[in-house]
């Protein structure tokens, strides 16, 4: 395997890893429901999505990469499914911001 | 490195597994019960034991979380008696001594991975030599000749567990007719049209990924068990996101009943007809004229009964759990929000 190929696989491994690492972060940090699902639904599957890369990359034209797609797909589909279903329950289940932070937004935001 | 994994997702385990103890909320133990098992599984996986893995992963960490959830929307989901935080001495003894005596019983097992164990000694050499002359030279998983073919009663015993299990839960639960007098329309998650357009694809990919599970596992990890789990979590699936009903137009309780004896028959069946023609019960040599080709279509015949049972007794557990529980209460307003009958 030719150098470009290796850094490009490593690069992305570790950009995957950091963008999970900002995902498990935002959803410690971060202060309610929504804004922590905002911060994993999006990152969790690019970051997934960029470790698979780097692997496949690893992999070469084989069949682990084949496989490795279909991972790939298969979160694809899954993860922002999986975030909308949550914020449509928490909707549903009426699960609104905390006051302190509808008062932020002032009234007109409220409900 | 491997050191490294290792001592990560042990603390985890540890960290996990005092999670489940401390959570008053059944739903939140549940999902980190699946956790657990995930855990358990990259484990397996790191002592190269793919197929435990594996299986840890699909049953442990998919369908019986699935199960459980089923249960507690039956129920209730929320712990009902506190818990009296009051310190026992002789609670705390108990917990000492047995763990004391579950650590000094490990002194005896031999070190991980050690050559001088008593197992790399005696059967798993035998296993791993023997496999392509006693089995099939063809069948590189030596897992899946010693699951079925060399304990081949004791597979069979298991598949006879899963069995009494259903037949248990169907006789507590009221049977295939409960199944069928459910409520209309339920199961309203349905209503959601994000989650249909993301299942329609993914359940034929399922169904097809446990097919291959089921036939690759001569080849690679998989098998019996796994493919039933897979397949049955794809049915699961589609009942979940369509509705329970539209689920049985296909699998009705009763088919679904009939296949979960079938599975038995199936294994039963090979294991007679090495009687039949001059054998021993499960004796797969004389299933055709050269014995290679008898084991091979007798590890077939067998892990194709397990998967039919498996597959069928999990998605008759879901559908007889779902179908008994009253209708949740925001499965009407799932309704009423999406404007969909």
């Amino acid at each position: 395997m030719s150098v470009w190929l290796e850094a490009l696989s490593w690069l992305s491994m570790l950009a995957g890893s950091l963008v999970l690492l900002v995902t498990g972060l935002g959803v410690l940090t971060l202060p309610e429901y929504y804004s922590r699902l905002h911060a994993t639904s999006i990152t969790d599957t690019l970051g997934a999505a960029l470790v698979l890369f780097g692997l496949a990359v690893q992999a070469g034209w084989s069949l682990a990469t084949a496989k490795l797609v279909m991972v790939m797909l298969f979160l694809m589909i899954t993860g922002p499914a999986a975030s909308h279903a949550l914020v449509k329950t928490a909707a549903l289940h009426d699960l609104s911001l905390p006051p302190r932070r509808r008062q932020e937004d002032g009234d007109a935001g409220a409900d | 490195m491997l050191a490294l994994i290792d001592v990560v997702l042990l603390a985890f385990l540890a960290v996990t597994a005092v999670a489940i103890v401390r959570l008053r909320d059944l739903f939140a133990a549940v999902m980190v019960t699946g956790i657990f098992s995930l855990l358990s599984a990259g484990l397996f996986t790191v002592m190269d034991a793919v197929d435990v893995a594996f299986t840890e992963a699909s049953v442990g960490a998919g369908i019986s979380t699935i199960l459980m959830l089923a249960t507690l929307a039956v129920t209730q989901d929320v712990e009902k008696k506190r818990w009296r935080r009051r310190f026992s001495p002789l609670a705390l003894g108990v917990v000492v001594v047995t763990g004391a005596a579950l650590v000094y019983g490990t002194f005896d097992m031999p070190r991980y991975g050690d050559p001088d164990a008593p197992i790399h000694h005696y059967l798993a050499p035998h296993f791993l030599e023997h496999t392509p002359d006693d089995i099939n030279e063809h069948i590189p998983n030596v897992v899946t000749a010693v699951l079925a073919s060399y304990r081949g009663y004791d597979t069979f015993g298991e598949t006879t567990v899963i069995f009494t299990a259903a037949v248990m839960v169907l006789m507590l639960l009221g049977g295939a007719a409960t199944i069928d007098r459910r409520r209309p329309g339920g199961g309203r998650m349905g209503a959601n049209v994000v989650l249909r357009a993301s299942a329609k694809p993914l359940v034929p990919l399922i169904l097809l990924f446990g097919l291959y599970v089921q036939f690759h596992g001569d080849f690679g990890p998989g098998g019996g068990f796994q493919a039933g789990v897979i397949f049955a979590a794809g049915l699961v699936l589609y009942a979940l996101v369509y509705g329970p009903d539209r689920a049985q137009a296909i699998f009705t309780g009763r088919r679904l009943e009939a296949l979960v004896a079938l599975g038995v028959l199936i294994y039963g069946g090979a294991g007679v007809a090495g009687i039949v023609l001059g054998g021993e019960f499960l004796d797969y040599d004389l299933l055709a004229a050269d014995p290679q080709d008898g084991q091979h279509r007798g590890i077939f015949l067998v892990e194709l009964g397990v998967g039919i049972t498996v597959a069928a007794v999990m998605t008759t557990l879901f559908l007889l759990f779902t179908g008994r529980g009253q209708p949740a209460p925001w499965e009407d307003r799932v309704g009423e929000s999406e404007g969909t009958p």
